[in-house]
Formats: C-alpha cells, structure tokens, sequence
C-alpha cells in the first residue's frame, strides 16, 4: 500500500491540488497530512474543505501549530504569520474551525507514528533540528516509521546498527530501501512554503509493502500562488516567499 | 538459518548448491533458479547471538546498492531476502578470474600492470558515474573476465550518494581493508570518489612490485602512517620499470586528494597511451620524500589536517574527457576556428577537463617506388604537427592534453570507437559546411557520430550568411550537450 505524505500545506490550494493530483497518479492510495494546513496562506477555506474530505474518506490528519493558533492564541509567531492566522481565523467558517480544533497531535498506527513536530511533547512544537532531537522523537515514537513535518525541509534519519541516528538528506525520485529492521523519522518537506530556494512543492510517498520511501518536489504554478497571497491582502514577504521558495 | 541451507533444500525458489566460500561475514553458496540465463550465487550473512552487526550491516547496504547499478562492471542482482526473516542477497556468478589469485604475490611486467589497471579504472569510473564509491578495492574484489574487462565485486562497504550511508556512523569498522584505504577513509570520510583511486594507486602499486606502498599495517597509528609518510618509489623496489608507470602509480597514492586523478577516467586513459603521460618528478624519484618534510608532515596531519576538510562526493562526469575530432588533411578549411572557439570555451567550465585532439587521416597510399613505409610515418608525423598546431591556442597544459592521429578508412566508426574507450563525456566536431560537395565523407562522419555516441556531441556549425541578414551566430547553430545547460 502506498501512503501519500503530506505537510505544512500552509493554505496553498494550487501547491496541494498538483501534490494530490501526483500522489494520485502515482498510485497513493491512503493519504496522510501531517498538520499546518493553515498559516502563511490565502486559500485557507479550500485547503480545509479537501483535507476535511480526505479524513471523511479515511485519510490520517494530524494538527500543526498553525492549526492550533485558530482557536488559541499562539505569542511566538511573528507578525506576518500572526496576521496570516487573524486572517485565516475571520475566513474560516464554523465547520472549518471545528474541523481543525477536533485534530488529534499524533497518530499512531501499527508500525506507524504520525505527528507534526516530534512525537516527544507534540504539544511543545519542536523542531526536529539535529540527531538528537531526531532520536527523542523516534524514541517516543515507539514506533518503525515517523513521519513529520514542521521543519520544511526533506530529511530521513535512520537509527544505525550502534543505535546512533544517521541524517540523509534525500534525493528527489529516488525509492529509498527503508526496511522494518531498524527505525527512520521522515520529515516529508513542505507542500506549500518550500524554504530551500526550491519553490517547487515538497512531499514524500511510503510504500508499506516495498518498504520504500521516495521523496518528491514537484513544480505547480507558484505565481499563481503569490498572487493569491497579495490579493488577499496578506503581508507582502508571505507572497515572496512562496513565489522564491524561501 | 545457514545451517538450513543444505545442498538440495530450497529457499524462495532458489535451489541451494555448494557452498564455495565461508568466512567472517558470511557463506556464499551456489545457487539454481529455473528462471536464470546465468549462474547464481546466494551471499548469507552471519546473523544471531554473538554475531557481530558488521556482517549484517555490510549485507543491508550491500542489499541497498547493487539493486541500483548496472553495466558490466558489476554483478548482475537477481534477489533480496527479507532482511528481518530471511536475509540473502543472489546475484551472477561472474565467470572469470580473482585478480588475487591471478596476482599470487608475484610482479608483472609494466605491460600488464597498465593492460589490468586501465581494466580495473574503467570499473571503478563505471561505477562512479552511477553515484557510488567502492570503499573497498582490493585485488579480491576484482573478477578479471577472460574478454581483458574487470568486474568489481563486494559492494558491502559502498556509498552511493542517492541513498542513506548507514555505515557512516560506525567509525569502528567502516575504514575498509587497512593496506588499500585511502588517508580520508583512514579519517572516517566516505563521500570522496577519489578515495577509489587512491586503493586503485595500492593495487597497482602491489602489481608493478610485489610490494604493499604502506605495508599491512594493524594498528590505527599505522594505518595514519599515509596521511604523512609516503611509498618508497616503486622504481627503487622494480628496477628498470617506466617512469610513466611510476608517475602513475605515485599520482593514485597522492595523500591530498586534490593532487591524486581526479577521474577513474583519467588513470584509464594514462594507462592505455602512456607515451602522452607527462612525467613530473614523481616519475624518476628513487627515494621518499626527506627526513624533514615527512616530519613536517607529520606535524601537519596532527596539526589541522588539510586532507581532512569534509567535501561532496565529486561526480565522475564533473572531470569529464573531452574529444575534438579534427581534420587535419584540410588545415584551411573555415570550420577550423569555429571549431577550436568551441572546444575553448568547454575546457573553460572546469580546469580538470582534459582534451583529446584525434585527427583520423585515410592511409597513405602507396606508391611504387616510394618507400611505403617512410612516407606512412611521415605522413603521421605531419598530421601530429598540424594537430598540435591546431591546438596550441587553446594554451592546455601538456597533462591536460593528449593528441592522437589515426590511419583509418572509416573515421565515424573510428571516431565512436576510440571516444567508447576511452570514456570520453562530449565529442566535440564540425557539422558539414556549405561546400561540402568537396568534403564528401566528412558529412557522414557528423551525421553517423551523432547517432552513434555513447555520449553528448557538440556540433559545431560555422556561421552561414544569409542574403539580407547579418551572419548568424555559431553558437546559435550549435548543439550545446545538455549536461552544461546552455
């Protein structure tokens, strides 16, 4: 079975219909979105109504920080993210609100653990930044597979044969062998606000039968996107960022 | 689970044969499937209470790797076992010959050092191009194949840059075989492909002498010996060997690996025309280097280590080989500067590319009375002058630069040829001009390279004008190769 990974969608419609619409011709069958589906963006309604359709057929949703602040103020978010969160929270309908509040922080399923920043205190939001953070987050996992997101950028950390973590940055495309044997934290990469310089939109794909991970960017229309963003009125460097990918 | 795998039991299809090999690691037995074309063999490894993880984690990134490479230069994969139930990995028996036994302690002459080393460098630049480094050269992991070509073998110490090093952590043991191992594997770097050629520069070392450049040593001092210390010159061990074997050889075994080849390519190309070596004091030094300045080095590899600087794992085909083929039978046709402003600004992309001017000229024909063979070499002789000629504004450095000329009747055929053996990454050449009708085999030679290539071409156009416009740019007319994004 292959399970579509996808986080930090950051209210970008046109960045997450092109990654469904991959994952879809690429044989994903369930899907996984791990948490910011709002934040930064302008298509904040859209992004909600998918995702709230995928979890009604059966996808895993798990609730990211930016989630979190709808409906609880968040003090450490800078201005222009505070003010995409205002935003967002008086463009949302009820249902919408209800929807993201009702989010569990980490999802566990037979050898898979889903959570938006480490399984080790989900509420904390940290990041998983270095080795060690990797390995408190797989610990607490208890799980094969972590899949995170968060940090925005793609990296696959592997518990080595000494039970010390290994850090891989991934290659696009490319199915990397990740047997059952040992366990791996996955951050998946961000759908929606790439940081790398890459404004293609970043996610990954697990294979439970192969026992493979790949790693994705795929190029959609970020003007498009950037576009959006100023029209909606939202701070300037929201729109830059996405249209650069930083 | 080894003691299961009798002669005649079965394993996911695979009927089990002979054992033809048991050691630390692992048993690797002979395996039958109905299905294969070719002989099998199942590599096992020892997996259990009171095995080491070593065996096993060879095995996965051995399990890991060679799904993903192809060619001849390695084995073909066939089969993976579940690494948790049931872990075995079966590949092709490679038919041919271990360079170890074939070696046996012995020396051979320069001839067959350079025929067996180009084999062995054509392997490993093989495999480089595909993302990995060996890691783990040595004669053992070398099948010699009764066609001359070598195949490597044992890809359990490999690093392939596409995909997780899972030995990269574990200092303890992830240095490879001692005598062979580059100074950076010595200082736990993994990412560096010219580490393959640094063990390329052991093995042919060991074949042109009968010697180890670093003994067998057993500690970990001894093995950072290299990071200061170097080989005694094979020509004081070998009297009377090359010095371009020795130029080669001492090149490999260079402790920075900015001073070593940078290509796998590159050893190939010496070792086959090693009348274009160009000698440097590496090739006639009798002995190592003074008292004082390996003490000095020694001091440095203590100190702040310049070979140590962690870098990115070089691709082969970022010091690629570069052919122009240039038709010196009409030095003044007007192709020619268009052609050399081609080839100029390519070499400009990198200082490590390197440059082989190939003229292919018809065989002098014979006339009676003549003296064949005189007015033959002559013949070659005025070519290599007009090629040098040719190629003397570009202002190449001699070991950057190699110039060959070919009697043939068929330059295409030539052309492809030599560019395949000599793993060439762009040819370089004239498309056909306006008055070709006086050029009539020159056309086909573009034509026929282009379609025929195992790599990139570069076909260069001279400007044509046009009645009412300016004279078109050449560079608009020319194929730039796609791997430099022009």
């Amino acid at each position: 079975m292959i399970i579509a990974l996808l986080s930090d969608i950051h209210a970008n419609l046109q960045a997450l219909d092109t990654c469904l619409r991959h994952a879809h011709d690429n044989g994903a069958v369930r899907y996984a979105f791990l948490g910011d589906l709002v934040g930064y963006g302008s298509d904040v309604q859209a992004v909600v109504d998918v995702v709230s359709r995928y979890a009604a057929a059966g996808a895993v949703v798990v609730k990211g920080n930016h989630d979190e602040a709808i409906d609880r103020r968040a003090g450490y978010m800078n201005e222009s993210a505070q003010e995409a969160i205002n935003w967002a929270r008086k463009m949302l309908d009820g249902e919408a609100k209800v929807f993201l509040a009702g989010l569990p922080l980490c999802v566990r399923e037979d050898k898979l653990c889903f959570v938006h920043a480490s399984a080790s205190f989900p509420e904390r939001w940290d990041y998983i930044d270095s080795k060690t953070a990797a390995s408190e987050s797989i610990e607490a996992a208890e799980r094969v597979y972590t899949f995170s997101g968060h940090v925005h950028d793609q990296m696959l950390y592997f518990q080595t044969g000494m039970d010390k973590i290994g850090a891989f940055k991934p290659v696009p495309g490319t199915a990397i062998p990740v047997g059952s044997h040992r366990r791996w934290l996955a951050l998946v990469g961000s759908v929606g606000q790439p940081r790398d310089g890459n404004p293609a939109a970043a996610y990954a794909m697990f294979d439970t039968t192969r026992e493979q991970i790949t790693f994705y960017r795929i190029p959609y229309n970020h003007h498009a996107a950037a576009l959006n963003i100023r029209e909606a009125g939202l701070s300037e460097m929201l729109a830059y960022r996405v249209q650069k990918g930083i | 689970m080894l003691e299961k795998l009798t002669p005649g039991t079965e394993l996911d299809g695979f009927v089990i044969g002979e054992r033809i090999h048991s050691g630390a690691q692992g048993v690797i037995i002979g395996v039958a499937s109905p299905d294969a074309e070719y002989a099998l063999i199942m590599k096992v490894p020892r997996v259990g209470q009171g095995e080491s993880s070593e065996s096993l984690l060879s095995f996965e990134t051995e399990a890991m790797i060679l799904p993903a490479l192809s060619g001849p230069h390695v084995p073909r994969f066939v089969a993976v076992g579940d690494l948790a139930r049931t872990p075995y990995l079966v590949t092709e028996w490679v038919e041919g010959e271990s360079l170890e036994y074939w070696l046996d302690g012995g020396r051979l002459p320069a001839v067959e050092v350079a025929r067996v080393g180009a084999a062995i460098a054509d392997a490993l630049h093989s495999v480089h191009l595909q993302h990995t480094i060996h890691l783990d050269l040595k004669p053992e992991n070398v099948i010699l194949k009764r066609d001359g070509t070598a195949v490597l073998i044992d890809f359990g110490l490999a690093h392939h840059a596409h995909y997780p090093d899972l030995l990269a952590e574990e200092e303890r043991f992830a240095a490879g075989s001692a005598p062979y191992i580059s100074p950076e594997q010595v200082l736990d770097d993994r990412s560096d492909s010219r580490s393959d050629i640094f063990s390329l520069g052991v093995v042919l070392y060991e074949m042109a002498t009968g010697e180890m450049p670093f003994g067998m040593p057993e500690t970990m001092k001894g093995m950072r010996d290299r990071l200061w210390r170097d080989p005694v010159p094979p020509r004081s061990i070998a009297k009377g060997m090359a010095p371009w074997l020795q130029e080669i050889i001492l090149r490999c075994l260079e402790t920075r690996a900015d001073d070593r080849y940078q290509s796998a390519a590159y050893v190939a190309f010496d070792l086959r025309n090693p009348e274009q070596v160009v000698l440097t004091e590496r090739a006639t030094k009798l002995e190592s280097a003074s008292l004082f300045e390996q003490v000095r080095r020694w001091w440095n590899s203590h100190d702040h280590l310049p070979i140590t600087r962690r870098r990115p794992l070089v691709p082969a085909t970022e010091a690629p080989m570069v052919m122009v083929a240039v038709d010196t039978s009409h030095p003044n046709d007007q192709r020619h500067p268009a052609l050399q402003r081609a080839t100029s600004r390519i070499l400009s992309l990198s200082g490590e590319f390197r440059l082989i001017c190939v003229s292919v000229i018809r065989a002098a024909p014979l006339v009676e009375g003549s003296g064949g063979t005189a007015t033959a070499s002559g013949l070659h002789l005025e070519h290599l002058v007009r090629l040098r000629h040719w190629v003397e504004p570009l202002g190449l450095p001699a070991q950057r630069l190699s110039l060959h000329v070919i009697e043939s009747a068929n330059p295409a055929d030539t052309l492809l040829e030599f560019a395949r053996r000599n793993n060439v990454n762009i040819i370089v050449l004239g498309a056909p001009g306006p008055k070709e009708h006086t050029l009539a085999w020159w056309r086909s030679v573009a034509s026929s390279v282009t379609a025929g290539a195992h790599c990139s071409v570069y076909v260069v156009r001279v400007p044509t004008v046009r009645s009412g416009a300016g004279v078109i740019d050449e560079d608009a007319a020319a194929y730039p190769p796609a791997q430099f994004g022009w």
